[in-house]
C-alpha cells in the first residue's frame, strides 16, 4: 500500500473553520479508501441482487431500485432480493463499526464482540430455542437479540465496581463467553441430528430467506446508533492515552466508555439477531480497514464499509460459486476474510500498521 | 537487606505450590472414589493394591477411573502450561492456546477424516486431530512471520485468528453437508474425559512431556520477553529462537490434549490469570518460573473437578467435563477479576 500513499507531508491536513466552529485533521488516504470502499459496496450490492433464478442486468437492477423498471422486475427485486441484500449490507456495517469501537476502546485487536460474550449469548439463546424447543413462538431473531443483550448486561453489571475499565470488561466478557459457549456445545451434543444441523447453520451466520422483517429493527438501530458511533470515534482517541491522561484532557471517561459499550453492543446484538454471528466480520473488517487506510487505529466508517463489502461479496460467492446449495454466508466470510487479513499482515511494514 | 526479604518470603512461596498441589491430590482421590459404579473406599484401595474384590470393580477402577484421572492430569497440565506460554509469547491476555489455530486445525481434521475420507475407527480420528493441530499451528507461525517486520506478537495473534476462522468455515461447510462428520464434531466439541482408554494416554504422553520440558526450559527467557522485544534483545535473548521453541511447545501440548479431550482451550486462557493473581498476592510477582508450574497444577484441578461433578450431577448419564469446566471456572474467574486488579501483561 505504501507506494499508493500520498507524500508524507499531505498525510494529514489540519483544518480549522470559523463558522461552524469545527477543527480537525483531514486524512486524504482515509477519505480515498472510504470512497473506493463505498463504490465497491454499491457495485457488489447491485450485483448480488442481479443474480438469481431470473438473472437481471445491473442496469435493470438500478432501474428497479429507483422505481422505473417494469412491474415484474420491481416486484422480484424489491420484495424478494432487496431484503437479503439490505440485511447483508446493514449487518456488515453494524459488525464492522462495532468491532472498530471495541478494538479501539480496549486497544486490543482480539477484543471483537465475538470475544466478549455478546455473540455467544445470542448463540446460546438461539440454540436453546432450537434444541429445547424453548422458543415459545419467538423467532430466532428475538431470541438472538435477547441472548445478546442479556449477555452484554451481565458482562457490564459484573464488571462494574465503582466504574469499569476496558480491561475488566474484556476479562469478564471472556468468562461469560466461555459459559455461553459451553452451554451451546452441550446443547449441540445433546440435541438430535437435525437440530444440531439447524443450530450450526445459524451459528455460522446466514442470510438465506431474509425478509423486510429482518431489515426493519436493524435499520432503525443503525439510524440511531451510527451517528453516535462516529461521534464517539473522536472522543475515544483520548481514551487510548489511558484513563488518567484522558481525564486530564477533559474526557469524561466513564460516560464515554458506557456510551461506547452501549453503541457497540446495540449494533452487534441487532446484527446478530438479523443474520446470526457472521463469522469473523467484526474482528477482521476493522483490522483490514485500518491497514488499508494506514491509520494507527481502526477507522469506524471504513470498518463499516469493509464489513459490508465482506458480507455482500461472501453472500454473492456463496450463491454463485457453489450453485444449487444454499451455503450460509458465514462459511464464505471466513474463507474470504482470512486470506485478505493475512495478506495485509504480511505486506504491512510500517511500525504503526504492522502491529 | 535483600536476604532478609527473601527469608521472610520463603515459607509463603512454598505454600504457593503446596496448596494447589494438595488440592490436586485431593481431587485425584475423589476422582478414584466416585463414578457410575458405587465402590467403597477400602475396596478402591484394595483394587489399587492388586486385590480386587470382583472383576467388575477391577474393570471400573483400572480400565475407567485410573486412565480417566491420569488423562485429566496430563491434558489439564498441558492446557494450563500452553496457555501461560501462549500469553507470554503474544503478550496478550486474551490469547488462549487455541489462538495458534490448534483446536480449529484439530476440528477440521476430524470432520475431514470422518466426512470426506470416511474414517470409521473410534480412535483413528485422534491422530488426524493431532496432525491437524500441528499443521494449523505451523501454518499460523509461518504466516505470522512473513513480511518485512518479521514475527511480532500482534501479527502472530491475528494470523492465528485468521487461520482459525478459515478452518472454522471449512469445518462448518463439511459438518453441515455430512451428518457423520457433524456427529463426531459435536461430541468432540463438547469436550470430555470419558470413553478413553489408557493406551491413548500412553501414546500422547511423550508429546506432552516433550512440550513440558521445552516450556520449563523457556521460563527464564519468558521473563525477559515480558519486558518487550527491545529490552529482551538487549538482555541477550534470541527472540526468534524463543518464539520457535515456544510455539513448538504450545503445539505439542495443546495438540495432544485437544485431540483427545476436545477443544477445552479456555482452561488455558483462564488458569494463567489465576496463577498470576496468586503469585502477585504471595509477593513473587509475575515470574514465569512460578507461573508455569502453578498453571500446570491449577489447570488439572479445574478439569478433574469438572469431570467429577459431571459424573455425579446427572447420574447415570454424564455431563461432559468440557461443559462443566466453564460453569466452575467461569464464575470463579469473574469473581477473581472483580476482587482485585488483575496483573496486566
Amino acid at each position: 500500500m505504501t507506494d499508493l500513499l500520498p507524500a508524507r507531508s499531505v498525510d494529514r491536513i489540519p483544518y480549522r473553520l470559523s463558522t461552524p466552529p469545527i477543527s480537525g485533521v483531514l486524512r486524504p488516504r482515509l477519505a480515498v479508501v472510504c470512497v473506493v470502499l463505498a463504490l465497491a459496496v454499491f457495485l457488489v450490492f447491485c450485483w448480488g441482487i442481479s443474480v438469481g433464478d431470473i438473472p437481471y442486468s445491473l442496469v435493470e437492477v438500478v432501474q428497479a431500485l429507483i422505481g422505473t423498471g417494469d412491474a415484474g422486475t420491481q416486484l422480484i427485486v424489491r420484495e424478494l432480493r432487496l431484503p437479503r441484500a439490505v440485511t447483508g449490507l446493514l449487518v456488515g456495517i453494524a459488525f464492522g463499526v462495532s468491532g472498530a469501537l471495541f478494538q479501539t476502546m480496549t486497544l486490543n485487536p482480539l477484543a471483537s464482540p465475538d470475544m466478549i460474550g455478546i455473540t455467544q449469548g445470542a448463540g446460546a439463546a438461539v440454540v436453546a430455542g432450537i434444541v429445547l424447543g424453548w422458543d415459545g413462538g419467538l423467532s430466532t431473531q428475538v431470541l438472538g437479540l435477547l441472548g445478546a443483550l442479556g449477555a452484554a448486561l451481565l458482562v457490564y453489571a459484573l464488571a462494574w465496581k465503582r466504574g469499569t475499565t476496558g480491561y475488566r470488561i474484556v476479562l469478564v466478557g471472556i468468562g461469560i463467553a466461555w459459559i455461553c459457549t459451553s452451554v451451546t456445545d452441550y446443547l449441540m451434543a445433546r440435541g438430535k441430528q437435525f437440530e444440531a444441523q439447524a443450530a450450526l447453520g445459524w451459528l455460522v451466520g446466514n442470510l438465506n430467506g431474509r425478509t423486510w422483517d429482518h431489515v426493519g429493527p436493524l435499520a432503525v438501530v443503525l439510524a440511531v446508533l451510527l451517528p453516535g458511533a462516529l461521534l464517539l470515534g473522536r472522543l475515544m482517541r483520548t481514551l487510548q492515552l489511558g484513563d488518567d491522561v484522558a481525564r486530564a484532557l477533559g474526557t469524561r471517561v466513564q460516560p464515554v466508555r458506557l456510551a461506547i459499550l452501549f453503541t457497540g453492543v446495540g449494533l452487534v446484538a441487532f446484527g446478530t439477531a438479523a443474520a446470526g454471528p457472521v463469522a469473523f466480520v467484526a474482528l477482521a473488517a476493522p483490522q483490514i480497514a485500518q491497514r488499508l487506510a494506514g491509520t494507527a487505529w481502526p477507522p469506524p466508517i471504513a470498518a463499516g464499509l469493509t464489513g459490508a463489502l465482506v458480507v455482500l461479496s461472501s453472500d454473492l460467492i456463496a450463491r454463485e460459486l457453489i450453485s444449487g446449495t444454499e451455503l450460509p454466508v458465514g462459511i464464505v466470510t471466513g474463507v474470504l476474510g482470512a486470506p485478505v487479513l493475512l495478506w495485509l499482515l504480511i505486506r504491512a511494514n510500517r511500525a504503526g500498521s504492522g502491529g | 537487606m535483600g536476604s532478609l526479604v527473601t527469608k521472610a518470603k520463603r515459607p509463603r512461596t512454598v505454600l504457593l505450590l503446596a496448596l494447589p498441589g494438595a488440592a490436586l491430590a485431593a481431587l485425584v482421590v475423589l476422582s478414584m472414589l466416585f463414578g457410575a459404579l458405587t465402590v467403597a473406599p477400602d475396596q478402591v484401595w484394595d483394587t489399587l493394591r492388586g486385590h480386587a474384590p470382583s472383576n467388575q470393580i477391577r474393570n471400573a477402577i483400572w480400565s475407567v477411573r485410573v486412565p480417566r484421572t491420569a488423562l485429566g492430569i496430563a491434558a489439564g497440565a498441558a492446557l494450563g502450561l500452553s496457555g501461560a506460554l501462549m500469553q507470554a509469547l503474544t503478550r496478550n491476555p486474551l490469547a488462549d492456546p487455541g489462538v495458534l489455530g490448534v483446536s480449529a486445525g484439530a476440528a477440521f481434521a476430524i470432520v475431514l477424516a470422518v466426512g470426506v475420507l470416511g474414517l470409521n475407527s473410534v480412535y483413528g480420528y485422534i491422530w488426524f486431530a493431532f496432525a491437524g493441530a500441528l499443521g494449523a499451528s505451523v501454518l499460523v507461525y509461518v504466516m505470522g512471520g512473513l513480511g518485512r517486520s518479521g514475527s511480532t506478537p500482534v501479527k502472530l495473534a491475528l494470523a492465528g485468528v485468521a487461520i482459525t476462522s478459515l478452518l472454522f468455515s471449512l469445518t462448518s461447510a463439511i459438518a453441515l453437508t455430512n451428518p457423520d462428520a457433524l456427529n463426531r464434531y459435536r461430541f468432540w466439541s463438547a469436550g470430555s474425559l470419558a470413553h478413553q482408554n489408557g493406551e491413548v494416554l500412553l501414546r500422547i504422553l511423550p508429546f506432552i512431556l516433550a512440550g513440558a520440558v521445552i516450556a520449563f526450559a523457556l521460563a527464564p527467557s519468558l521473563n525477559s520477553l515480558a519486558l518487550g522485544d527491545d529490552v529482551a534483545t538487549s538482555l541477550g535473548q534470541r527472540l526468534g529462537l524463543i518464539r520457535v521453541l515456544g510455539v513448538t511447545a504450545v503445539t505439542l501440548l495443546t495438540g495432544a490434549a485437544v485431540a483427545v479431550i476436545g477443544p477445552v482451550v479456555f482452561i488455558g486462557l483462564v488458569v494463567p490469570h489465576v496463577a498470576r493473581s496468586l503469585t502477585q498476592s504471595m509477593g513473587v510477582g509475575p515470574d514465569y518460573r512460578w507461573l508455569l508450574p502453578l498453571s500446570a497444577v491449577l489447570a488439572p484441578c479445574l478439569l478433574l473437578a469438572a469431570d467429577i461433578v459431571g459424573r455425579l450431577l446427572a447420574r447415570p448419564v454424564e455431563i461432559q467435563a468440557g461443559v462443566l469446566v466453564a460453569f466452575i471456572g467461569g464464575p470463579f474467574f469473574i469473581a477473581m477479576v472483580r476482587r482485585r486488579r488483575l496483573a496486566e501483561l
